[in-house]
């Protein structure tokens, strides 16, 4: 045994690469050991190792509160590390027990001077409703009823305060059922009882959520069902460390803290691109043939359908699906086609990449065909080596780790953070249909001699409308998503969104249809008046309308709004990114005139008293007022 | 070995090289170990060896030597 050659363990590994300036590698090195062993020593190691690599790999740094009524501490390396590995530099600070209301209270707490992005308020239904968890003993009608209305009253009065002193994102756990109710059976026979009561309290803070306020609920009670509630709590760690959770369920709560920030913090997938043999149906199409492979409502093909099922879910969601696959494409589209257990078809797909080729350059192809960049998807395949070598070519794509067995396949996809939406638009809902209709665009263009005549073609409709109830969360998603045609890159949530319209701000949505169909909302401009200048804040369009000169219509009709209203100068700002040169030349390429140009970028200026901006003649604009849809 | 896989755990959580942690090493010459430490290492050697700690357990863990130690007896029991 002492003769035994040492081999270089992982984290000796990791080390050498970042002492040799090798980050990236490192960085891979990190995720890999994190998915094999994510308990709390790996944790302290991922996250002491990711500090070091800061600067050198590309992270997001945002802050997180947690208040909370019970031990959350060993939860936080493990939602650093897990959090690190999704790209995201996590500073958590905690309250001290059950100084929550206080916190959220006084607008001198520490909390506030943190300034969180985001602020989770853990609390357990002992503590926040101790009569409820029947801890008196009394658990008489008047009592419940007492106390579902005392805590609801409660819950919306922190909010409401809460919401004065910050707008960052508030994330609350919900109140969880005891293990075993304290009447037996006959908590399930009463109108009036213990389960219903704490189920009547988590109605009223649902309705406290929303999106527009900023406010959501984390199904607290629903993730502890998932796991078992007598294996996700443990009575002795609670009596002796105020934990109430098992070591070996801590992670599920931190992956559920996760599964928000991926959203908030603009850390999803926006495409799933998809292998097809022994992924979406079990042999291979070349050679087990349509009558061979395993696909079906009955083991084994099941498993298959099951993952199809969840790919449809996120379809619905919004998320592209593709396929990248190396296959015959005549055997492949049969399948697509005609295979009875397919419950994905061609149709379901945005894009297609089924060759021989490799797949790192099919998903290159993909995201430029889809316009979307590289870091905006995620990878399905049953090979482990396929998975390797996109981590190794492209680190920024989202891998999914499909377990071994495939009826566990679409339990994994589920569970990945980076598919979480916190709210959906009706855009999201038909965005396949919307590509394929892109795709028709893209062949009639083809068809055309010159651009002009493509234009008058397409018969474009413009609809401008002030922000209302039904464009607020497509506005505040256009201004989080988009990067390439977006002026000035502000992020908005629809809360400031909303604060913004209120403080007088004008907040244009602009919608596209032609010929082919319905793009949606795909523009947004917010303009300020201060004294006789029209400041233009943001000025963002969806990448599926660039170079259809629908942006000159929207600018147009700011410019002609703000001379009604009497403005002399209408001022615009363009700041670079990595991404924005699509928008470099908008404002000169417009007839304004260059101000200042500094560090932070350019602002441009445009005289309305002597120019107007001409809209496209053939763009039919409508503008629809108080709010459209 | 026991005693290497205990190491290790406590290599990563007080962010101390694994040579320099023996036996003898304790709150009292490790900064790092806090009361937080303690609890997060209780849950690693928990989750690692699938075993349940009771607070008397917890109290003997004073250095890296007898929480090893410790493991190793709880295992044999689990074996019997």
């Amino acid at each position: 045994m002492a003769l035994e050659v040492e081999s270089k363990s992982p984290r000796a590994e990791i080390d050498g690469l970042i002492s040799s300036g090798r980050a990236e590698i490192a960085a891979l090195r990190l995720r890999e050991l994190w998915r094999n062993e994510s308990g709390p020593a790996a944790a302290a190691f991922v996250v002491s190792r990711f500090e070091k690599l800061r600067g050198q790999v590309p992270l997001t740094t945002t802050r997180l509160a947690l208040l909370r009524s019970f031990t959350v501490e060993p939860a936080v390396p493990l939602l650093r590390a897990s959090a690190f590995c999704a790209g995201i530099d996590l500073t958590v600070r905690i309250g001290d027990f059950n100084t929550y209301v206080q916190e959220l209270v006084d607008k001198e707490s520490w909390l506030y001077s943190f300034a969180p992005a985001a602020v989770i308020l853990a609390v357990r239904t002992a503590d926040i409703a101790p009569d409820l968890w029947g801890s008196s003993g009394d658990m008489s009608e008047a009592t419940i009823r007492d106390a579902v209305s005392r805590v609801a009253g409660s819950l919306q009065q922190w909010v409401r305060l809460f919401r004065q002193n910050s707008q960052a994102s508030l994330i609350i756990h919900n109140l969880e059922q005891p293990i075993q109710p304290s009447m037996g059976l006959l908590d399930a026979q009463a109108a009036v009882s213990q389960s219903e009561a704490i189920r009547k309290v988590n109605c009223d803070l649902r309705n406290l959520a929303s999106p527009a306020s900023g406010i959501y609920v984390l199904d607290y009670d629903a993730l502890v069902a998932r796991y078992g509630r007598l294996r996700w709590h443990d009575e002795r760690k609670w009596l002796t460390a105020r934990m109430p959770i098992a070591a070996d369920q801590l992670i599920h709560l931190s992956d559920e803290w996760l599964r928000f920030l991926a959203p908030l913090t603009g850390k999803v997938a926006k495409a799933l691109v998809a292998d097809l043999d022994n992924t979406l149906w079990g042999g291979i199409i070349g050679e087990d043939g349509m009558t061979g492979i395993k696909l079906g409502a009955e083991y084994p093909g099941a498993a298959y359908q099951a993952l199809q099922r969840a790919m449809l879910d996120l379809s619905r969601k919004g998320i592209l699906l593709a396929i990248c696959s190396k296959n015959n494409p005549a055997d492949a589209m049969e399948a697509l086609q005609k295979h009875p257990g397919m419950l994905l078809r061609p149709k379901d797909f945005a894009c297609m990449r089924i060759s021989w080729n490799d797949k790192a350059q099919g998903l290159r192809e993909i995201a430029a065909e889809l316009n979307i960049g590289i870091d905006a998807l995620a990878f399905l395949d049953d090979n482990p080596f396929e998975r390797e070598q996109i981590r190794a070519a492209l680190p920024e794509v989202t891998v999914i780790d499909l377990p071994d067995e495939p009826m566990e396949y679409a339990a994994a996809l589920r569970n990945c953070p980076a598919f979480e939406r916190l709210t959906l638009s009706a855009e999201d809902q038909q965005r396949t249909a919307m590509y394929a209709e892109q795709r028709e665009r893209t062949q009639a263009e083809q068809s055309f001699q010159s651009k002009e005549d493509f234009y008058h073609f397409l018969q474009q409709e413009v609809e401008i409308a002030p922000v209302g109830p039904a464009t607020l969360a497509r506005i505040a998603q256009l201004t989080q998503k988009t990067n390439q045609f977006n002026l000035t890159t502000r992020r908005y949530s629809e809360q400031q969104v909303s604060e913004m319209a209120a403080r007088g701000c004008q907040i244009l949505a602009m919608r596209v249809r032609d010929r082919f169909g319905d793009h949606g909302v795909v523009g947004v401009a917010i303009t300020s008046d201060v004294g006789e200048v029209c400041e233009i804040d943001t000025f963002l369009l969806s990448c599926r309308v660039i170079g259809r000169t629908v942006e000159t219509a929207l600018l147009s009709y700011i410019a002609a709004e703000a001379a009604a209203r009497g403005r002399c100068r209408l001022v615009g700002r363009f700041i670079p990114t990595k991404k924005n040169a699509p928008a470099r030349d908008f404002y000169s390429e417009h007839g304004f005139r260059l101000e200042t140009q500094n560090g932070d970028g350019t602002v441009w200026s445009f005289d309305l008293r002597e120019q107007k901006i001409a809209s496209p003649d053939c763009i039919r604009v409508s503008v629809v007022n108080g709010g459209g849809n | 070995m026991i005693f290497d896989q205990v190491r290790g755990i406590a290599s990563d959580l007080f962010s101390v090289p694994a040579d320099h942690i023996t036996a003898g090493s304790s709150p009292h010459n490790i900064e790092s170990w806090d009361s937080i430490q303690h609890l997060n290492l209780v849950l690693a050697l928990e989750e690692t060896f699938s075993v349940q700690l009771s607070p008397a357990e917890i109290e003997q863990m004073k250095s890296i030597g007898e929480t090893a130690k410790l493991i190793e007896t709880k295992l044999q029991a689990n074996l019997r």
